[in-house]
């Protein structure tokens, strides 16, 4: 397949905007500026564009609800938060192929009507924010980004926003809030950013690959861009493997390649000659798979239809040697640690969990640990605020399901078997 | 005090958003990078420049990881341990600090040398372990290599 996100990405100097114009860059925004907005949204939902962040909403629906809302300005988010634990794949196209980006949010800017844009960008990425200023001022300086793009009068400015170190951010109220100046706590919807959202105007929050997809929708049209990968969630994707593979790394495929293809032939399948024993498939607040359940489509839909979820296809592996128990307090660590604090369910929710996680890896369990674990999550379930206490939950939920004899030997036998790793 | 460059660095951040207290977060960062720290001191010089509460300016700056409320060695070893890095041995790392360095997480070493702090991902999980060094990313760690790098930060 040809690649559209990791193009040229090889090309050492990949990220600077002659090197991008050679390899066919800005073509899909010079076409945009002979478009009407209402075209360019058109194209963008017969794409079937699926946005990437890890919820899966179409883009084109989101784009219509802020380019029809009456008030202005509206503001244009790339979502560059990358956050999910497991998840890196944002990070090449922001250090290797920022101006795919740029161009992406001055195609959209163009459909929604905002002048203004933002790329939120995690804290964690201190090169990435050098690159993506420089590529700022390189495309002002060539007229993709300013306040005459391609000397058609438009106006598109785009500032780097540094976060500071909370996954909640990632959760676009919570991001919106912070780009405003406060604690990172997600609001409660509606009213929706599309409407009502930095600032109090229209704001449109996309993440990264979302948008790098968008040059490419515009310049070989939405029908032909339906026609990449599944068919209710077409284009490429980013895949991101990590864990106990040979090649670890970030793979673009057409969406709907089987997990089975992504772990044994692009990931070179499990390392040190050992087995698979689960994969946590689109970042660590997803359910867990057992091995045997990864002949599934790593899309939006058919993963709903194996009891997990796309999530932001970060790939986590895990060989036989690897300990289910250690790895959920592991997870439930983070999860108490980036709790935003607002909503009661999660902020004890996650405590609670972690503590007799905790008991239970150290081979301090009770009887009855495994069923309070269920129980606790299922009172998280549904009643958090923001997806991160149901995610947190879902992870419990899923590892118990599947790994359920795991919890009770560590119980009975008073101890982890699995201390091999470290 | 805030130098003059950093004054004028917050006032040009002003005009990046509709509203001064968006720029709370960048100001920070300033503040930190120029006082090392967010110290009362430094959290009351980014409230006066944006001419917000005090409260205000400690309650976001609170709230964010990053954001240190003492004051942290002339190195800050950002080491990832969620579970990528910890599949590949970022937890054998914590003990090989703490043995060979004395670096203990949230705290810096007694010679100033050092910070530990143990990051959730760090978006690195294709070339775990790895870890942040001030700003520069040290990725597929092992207890020989990392001992070589962290021997280049003085």
């Amino acid at each position: 397949m040809e690649t559209v996100l990791l193009k040229n990405i090889d090309n050492p100097k990949s990220a600077d905007i002659d090197e991008y114009l050679k390899a066919g860059g800005y073509r899909g925004l010079s076409k945009a500026v002979t478009l009407e907005p209402a075209d360019i949204i058109e194209e963008v939902s017969k794409s079937g564009l699926k946005g990437r962040g890890g919820a899966g909403f179409p883009t084109a629906m989101k784009w219509r609800f802020a380019a029809t809302d009456p008030k202005f300005p509206k503001y244009l988010i790339c979502n560059a938060d990358e956050g999910e634990p497991g998840t890196f794949k944002d990070r090449p196209i922001l250090e290797k192929n920022p101006h795919l980006l740029l161009e992406g949010m001055a195609i959209s800017a163009i459909a929604l009507g905002s002048e203004q844009g933002y790329i939120y960008l995690r804290g964690e990425y201190p090169d990435a924010r050098d690159i993506l200023e420089a590529s700022i001022r390189q495309a002002n300086d060539r007229g993709y980004l300013g306040d005459d793009i391609l000397g058609k009068g438009l106006t598109f400015n785009i500032h780097v926003h540094q976060g500071a170190g909370a996954y909640i951010c990632g959760e676009e109220t919570a991001l919106i809030e912070s780009i405003e100046g406060k604690r990172g706590q997600p609001r409660s919807k509606p009213p929706f950013p599309v409407n009502q959202g930095a600032w109090e105007m229209p704001t449109i929050v996309n993440n990264v690959e979302t948008l790098a997809n968008i040059p490419y929708i515009i310049e070989i049209g939405g029908d032909a861009y339906s026609g990449i990968g599944s068919e209710d969630c077409p284009g490429p994707k980013l895949f991101c493997v990590s864990g106990s593979v040979n090649r670890p790394g970030v793979y673009e495929l057409p969406m709907g390649t089987s997990l089975r293809e992504i772990i044994h032939d692009h990931a070179g399948g499990i390392k040190n000659g050992r087995t698979l024993k689960a994969v946590i498939p689109g970042g660590l607040s997803t359910p867990v798979l057992p091995a045997e359940s990864i002949d599934c489509r790593m899309d939006f839909i058919s993963m709903q239809g194996v009891g997990s979820m796309l999530g932001s296809g970060a790939v986590i592996v895990m060989d036989d040697s690897i300990c289910m128990v250690s790895v959920t307090y592991r997870a439930m660590k983070f999860f108490e640690h980036e709790s935003c604090g607002k909503c009661v369910p999660c902020r004890e929710g996650t405590d609670w969990l972690r503590k007799v996680l905790e008991r239970v890896e150290n081979g301090k369990g009770r009887e009855g640990d495994v069923d309070l674990l269920l129980y606790i999550s299922g009172t998280m379930t549904g009643r958090t605020f923001c997806p991160l206490g149901d995610g947190a939950a879902g992870v419990v939920q899923a590892m118990i399901k599947h790994f359920r004899t795991e919890f009770e030997e560590h119980i009975s036998e008073k101890k982890c078997t699995y201390k091999s790793i470290n | 005090m805030l130098n003059e460059t950093a004054l004028q660095e917050i006032q040009e951040l002003k005009i990046r958003y509709p509203e001064r207290e968006s720029a709370l977060l960048p100001a920070l960062y300033i503040a930190q990078r120029e006082f090392g720290w967010l110290s009362n001191e430094a959290l009351l010089h980014v409230a006066n420049v944006l001419n917000l509460p005090e409260a205000k300016v400690r309650g976001t700056a609170s709230f964010y990881s990053m954001f240190k409320d003492k004051p942290a060695g002339r190195n800050i070893v950002q080491l990832c341990t969620n579970i990528s890095c910890m599949i590949a041995g970022s937890d054998g790392l914590v003990n090989f600090l703490q043995t060979r360095y004395g670096m203990k997480p949230d705290e810096t070493t007694p010679d100033g040398r050092f910070s530990l702090i143990l990051m959730e991902c760090i978006g690195a999980c294709g070339t775990a372990p790895a870890m942040l060094v001030n700003t520069d990313f040290h990725e597929n760690l092992t207890e020989q290599n990392i001992g070589e790098i962290l021997e280049t930060y003085k």
